[in-house]
């Protein structure tokens, strides 16, 4: 087909980590740029001006940034293991719970786990949060049902690099005694094929977050 | 199918919930509208149908409640699929238009938010030129969507045009309220005129509500916030 795809990304980013996961999914082959955040490369810079951030996806030539619209980008393109549902009502359904992790739930579980004030607080809404995505769960084995959908990609931040954090941090916000069905997703979560290949080391994970986390004070 | 099938959830005054209005317009879906005069309460029926959020607009289409506002305006170009298409067809211009779109909303509106939440001058004063810094890539952006054509969609109006067009409304309230020109001549001139074909298109019209109007709601917001704090 003649197709060139590239992807500006960082090995310890979610977000870029997403975009590999769906197209290894769809067997697409793509060239990998590590981005180092403290020096961004010119071409970072050229191809999304707007936000300056990974991920990026280079599709001959052309640039989409925000991993959520890469993910619906990735699916619309190469058709092979769907990723969005079929049905309609499902896919809203799908792409709200995308949404609710990344604007609700992350926020406020990375806030539970960093914060030096008002750290009860940002418990109480980061455990709501988690208490509403589990909800979603219901008695399925994935959000996607049987196999990993959308809402698993993207929930790539909660099933494991929320454990990382809090781990590291010594909060015990994701645990088996309060969120039993969220809990047993992640381990089953991690253990599966496609979702393990693009998770990093725990070990260097931790050490990319010390060196995050000193820079913002 | 039968208007009763298709129900939504809204508010005059929210831009969020114009957008799903609009979309139901173009396709022309009949539907039921239910005012949620949210300054006073919540119906139950916003209650159960979006416990998450609680808040408009909602769209109930054979009993299934779908939230939030760009997710509903895909969701109704998916189902009723006959009508105008809404998104472009083609999957980069697809990502382009729900890029800008994102942008839109978790760039530009919060600077919308601050001002209108805003005390004191300087704070008002910084979000305003937030705001008309945050307008200034739309510029660019309109080029490359509209490729030389009349809206974001191209000929017709599609996704990027209704969800940037529903704050036009509260725009021209800060406008007027700030004495200043958010989208002008020198700095968004494709945008500037690309708001009043958006505000006469014959799925926006009627929708769009009256600058007095939803001043003088704001008014009446800002009392009852203030009040409740």
């Amino acid at each position: 087909m003649g197709d060139e795809v590239k992807l500006f990304g960082s090995w310890a980013s979610p977000f870029s980590r997403r975009v590999e996961i769906a197209l290894k999914l769809k067997g697409v082959s793509y060239e990998f740029i590590q981005e180092d955040f403290s020096n961004k490369s010119p071409l970072l810079l050229k191809y999304n001006p707007v936000h300056k951030k990974v991920p990026v996806l280079l599709h001959n030539g052309k640039p989409i940034a925000e991993s959520l619209v890469i993910l619906e980008y990735i699916d619309e393109t190469w058709k092979g293991n769907p990723i969005y549902p079929e049905d309609p009502y499902e896919r809203a359904v799908a792409r709200f719970w995308a949404k609710f992790i990344d604007e609700k739930c992350m926020p406020a579980a990375w806030k539970a786990c960093t914060a030096e004030e008002e750290q009860e607080k940002a418990m109480e809404e980061a455990c709501e949060c988690l208490k509403t995505l589990e909800g979603a769960l219901k008695d399925k084995k994935f959000f996607g049902g049987e196999t990993v959908g959308l809402v698993d990609i993207v929930a790539n931040t909660i099933g494991f690099w929320l454990k990382v954090i809090q781990e590291m941090m010594g909060v015990k916000l994701l645990t088996a005694e309060k969120f039993p069905v969220l809990f047993k997703w992640s381990e089953e979560y991690v253990g599966c094929p496609i979702i393990k290949r693009d998770l990093p080391p725990s070990d260097e994970l931790m050490v990319h977050f010390r060196a995050i986390l000193k820079r913002a004070k | 199918m039968a208007k009763s099938d298709v129900k939504l959830l809204g508010a005059w005054t929210s831009p969020f919930a114009m957008r799903p209005r609009i979309a139901l317009n173009i396709k022309s879906v009949d539907y039921e509208f239910q005012e949620e005069d949210w300054l006073v309460s919540k119906s139950e029926l916003l209650l159960k149908s979006n416990p998450v959020h609680k808040k408009v607009p909602v769209l109930i289409h054979a009993g299934n409640p779908i939230c939030e506002s760009l997710i509903i305006v895909q969701y109704i170009d998916e189902v009723w699929s006959s009508g105008p298409s809404i998104l472009p067809s083609d999957p980069y211009d697809r990502a382009t238009a729900r890029f800008w779109s994102a942008y839109i909303d978790d760039k530009w509106f919060p600077s919308m938010v601050a001002f209108l939440f805003a005390q004191e001058e300087d704070a008002k004063k910084a979000a305003i030129a937030q705001m008309e810094e945050g307008l200034v890539p739309l510029e660019e952006a309109f080029g490359k969507c509209s490729k030389g054509k009349a809206f974001f969609g191209g000929d017709r109006i599609g996704f990027l045009d209704i969800a940037f067009g529903c704050f036009l409304g509260w725009l021209r309230v800060i406008e007027k309220a700030g004495g200043i020109e958010l989208l002008n001549e020198t700095q968004t001139p494709s945008p500037l005129k690309w708001a009043e074909r958006f505000s006469s298109d014959i799925a926006v019209k009627e929708l769009l509500p009256d600058t007095d109007k939803l001043a003088e709601f704001r008014k009446k917001a800002q009392a009852k916030m203030t009040a409740n704090n």
